[in-house]
């Protein structure tokens, strides 16, 4: 629901936008409209759109071999999901295991000092234009930007799941949560229920409880865990109860959320008549799930393919992330769920692949794709990258 | 810290939150506080407020979703303004900040 919103979002944007640039060109001839419509304000070799893990180390790598790069991302400050994390983060030493997500935030942000890099800040990517030209919105202002070559690194939307009540003020994404509590110091409730046993999930209840926020149940429609031991057993630790085969039946309340119904499910995930609890909370969180955000690509016009393994909707790529576009690349999340040392390895290709197109073949840039693409290969043997692995391979087997 | 903004975590084991200065700001004509630059829905959710608009058909309720300026859930009447979206949008002193109901006129 959220990608939907999202996406009718970013229509309405471009609506408007090419509303205002046409009744601002009105008196002047057919093709000054054409050609200012094209003209960029500001060009640079390689334009990345996203300031997560994936995005910074795409513009380090391509602004350390030379290439001039703009960043753009619509928070405020850097790190994308990154600045939400105070859990210390699992993957490999190479890509800074054991230490929390806003530190990785913050050693990232050191590597895009480099003179090459023009960092923008509060800036939504709203259109792509023909031409490789990103329409920009910052505060009020619109800007169109231009570069030979694009990285796209948006990152991902939450899922959102059908029950009665849904639209209740009370009921949240899980990152939504996690903004408001872990960047902004707020809690959005008292006690809660979350929906969902992935390490997302997982996560996010262990953060609730250390702002003061009391988890009256985790639930999960499987009949096991999603997500790591370990942070299932931290949780169980401290007394959350974690109920496996339930789901949510509706929520309660009329102007905001007062309660919610549980009940359990069997194999199929249909309601078990009888099993129903009733349970008082006043905020429900959502950790079901990611889908890439792949609208700006789709506009573009790259081939877009539906691979339940990496999340959804993903722009096809081939190994040096380059889609069905030549000079358009995706990376990171937006290119299939996984998790930040994989996007930021992902990253490193796109940058360097994208240098490599732009100013032809350098050995160091041959030699940071290599690299990473073993380090790929390796975290993707591992347990949780099954999936991925499965994912990128459904892409390589396709024909473009 | 005020006591009667209660929903702040005044204690953390890992975060500090570092804000701007307190300032005073309108709720429905009501005064409260909350600190310069968040955004204002933070402000709103800290003093408890969590219905933020009524939808045009069905008057349901409409409150904080995606915190990110993407949902359009938030949109509220501010200063006059319709369709701000509160979640994005950082607090100034003196905000008149009210519930929208229905769309909100456009132009
Ligand atoms: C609760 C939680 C716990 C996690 N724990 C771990 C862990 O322990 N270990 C691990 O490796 N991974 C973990 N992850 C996963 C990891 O955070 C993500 O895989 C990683 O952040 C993906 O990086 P990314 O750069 O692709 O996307 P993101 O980090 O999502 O960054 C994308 C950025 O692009 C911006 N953006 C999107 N669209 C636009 C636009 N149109 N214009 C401008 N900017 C835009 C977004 O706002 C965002 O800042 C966790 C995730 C969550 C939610």
């Amino acid at each position: 629901m959220l990608a939907d919103f999202r996406s009718a979002l970013i229509h309405l944007n471009l609506r408007l936008s090419a509303f205002f640039l046409i009744i601002s060109h009105l008196s002047m001839p057919a093709s000054v409209l054409s050609y200012n419509m094209k003209q960029s304000d500001l060009t640079s070799d390689i334009l990345i759109i996203g300031g997560g893990p994936a995005g910074l180390s795409a513009g380090a790598v391509a602004a350390e071999l030379g290439a001039k790069v703009i960043i753009l991302d619509d928070n405020p400050v850097v790190g994308g999901q990154l600045i939400k994390q105070t859990h210390k983060f699992f993957g490999s030493k190479s890509h800074y295991c054991g230490v929390r997500g806003i530190d990785i935030a913050r050693i990232l942000e050191t590597k895009i000092t480099h003179p090459n890099i023009t960092m923008m800040c509060d800036a939504s990517a709203i259109g792509y234009y023909e031409d490789n030209v990103i329409g920009v919105v910052q505060g009020e202002k619109f800007t169109k930007l231009h570069a030979p070559k694009i990285i796209f690194a948006t990152g991902a939307a939450e899922n959102m799941i059908a029950f009665p009540n849904n639209d209740l003020p009370g009921v949240y994404g899980a990152g939504a949560v996690q903004t408001l509590m872990n960047v902004h110091g707020i809690r959005p409730g008292r006690r809660a229920l979350m929906v969902g046993s992935g390490n997302i999930g997982l996560i996010v209840s262990y953060q609730m409880i250390q702002a003061g926020i009391e988890v009256v149940a985790l639930i999960e429609a499987m009949d096991r865990i999603g997500g790591y031991n370990v942070h299932a057993a931290k949780l169980q630790r401290l007394g959350v109860p974690i109920l496996i085969s339930h789901t949510v039946k509706y929520a309660t309340g009329k102007d905001f959320v007062t309660g919610a119904v549980i009940v359990k499910v069997n194999k199929k995930w249909q309601p078990i008549k009888g099993t129903e609890k009733k349970l008082k909370v006043d905020m429900i969180c959502l950790a079901v799930g990611l889908t890439p955000l792949s609208e700006l690509l789709y506009q573009a016009g790259c081939k877009i393919v539906y691979v339940p393994d990496l999340g959804g909707n993903v722009a096809w790529h081939d190994k040096n992330m380059q889609t069905s576009i030549p000079g358009i690349y995706v990376a990171g999340d937006a290119s299939g769920i996984e998790e930040a040392s994989t996007a930021m390895l992902e990253g490193r290709i796109a940058g360097a692949a994208a240098y490599q197109s732009l100013k032809g073949v350098n050995l160091q840039a041959q030699e940071i794709i290599k690299l990473s693409k073993t380090e790929l290969d390796q975290i993707r043997q591992g347990p949780f990258g099954t999936r991925p692995r499965l994912g990128k391979e459904k892409l390589s087997a396709l024909k473009i | 810290m005020p006591k009667k903004i209660s929903n702040r975590i005044t204690e953390h084991p890992i975060l500090t939150f570092s804000k701007g200065k307190l300032v005073k700001f309108y709720f429905e004509g009501k005064e409260i506080e909350g600190y310069e630059g968040e955004p204002i829905a933070a402000a709103l959710i800290a003093n408890g407020v969590k219905v933020f608009r009524v939808t045009e058909k069905m008057k349901r309720a409409r409150g904080f979703f995606c915190a990110v300026g993407k949902c359009s859930s938030c949109l509220m009447t501010v200063n006059s303004i319709p369709n701000v979206m509160v979640c994005v949008e950082p607090l100034k002193q003196g905000m008149k900040v009210e519930r929208q109901i229905g769309r909100g006129k456009l132009i």
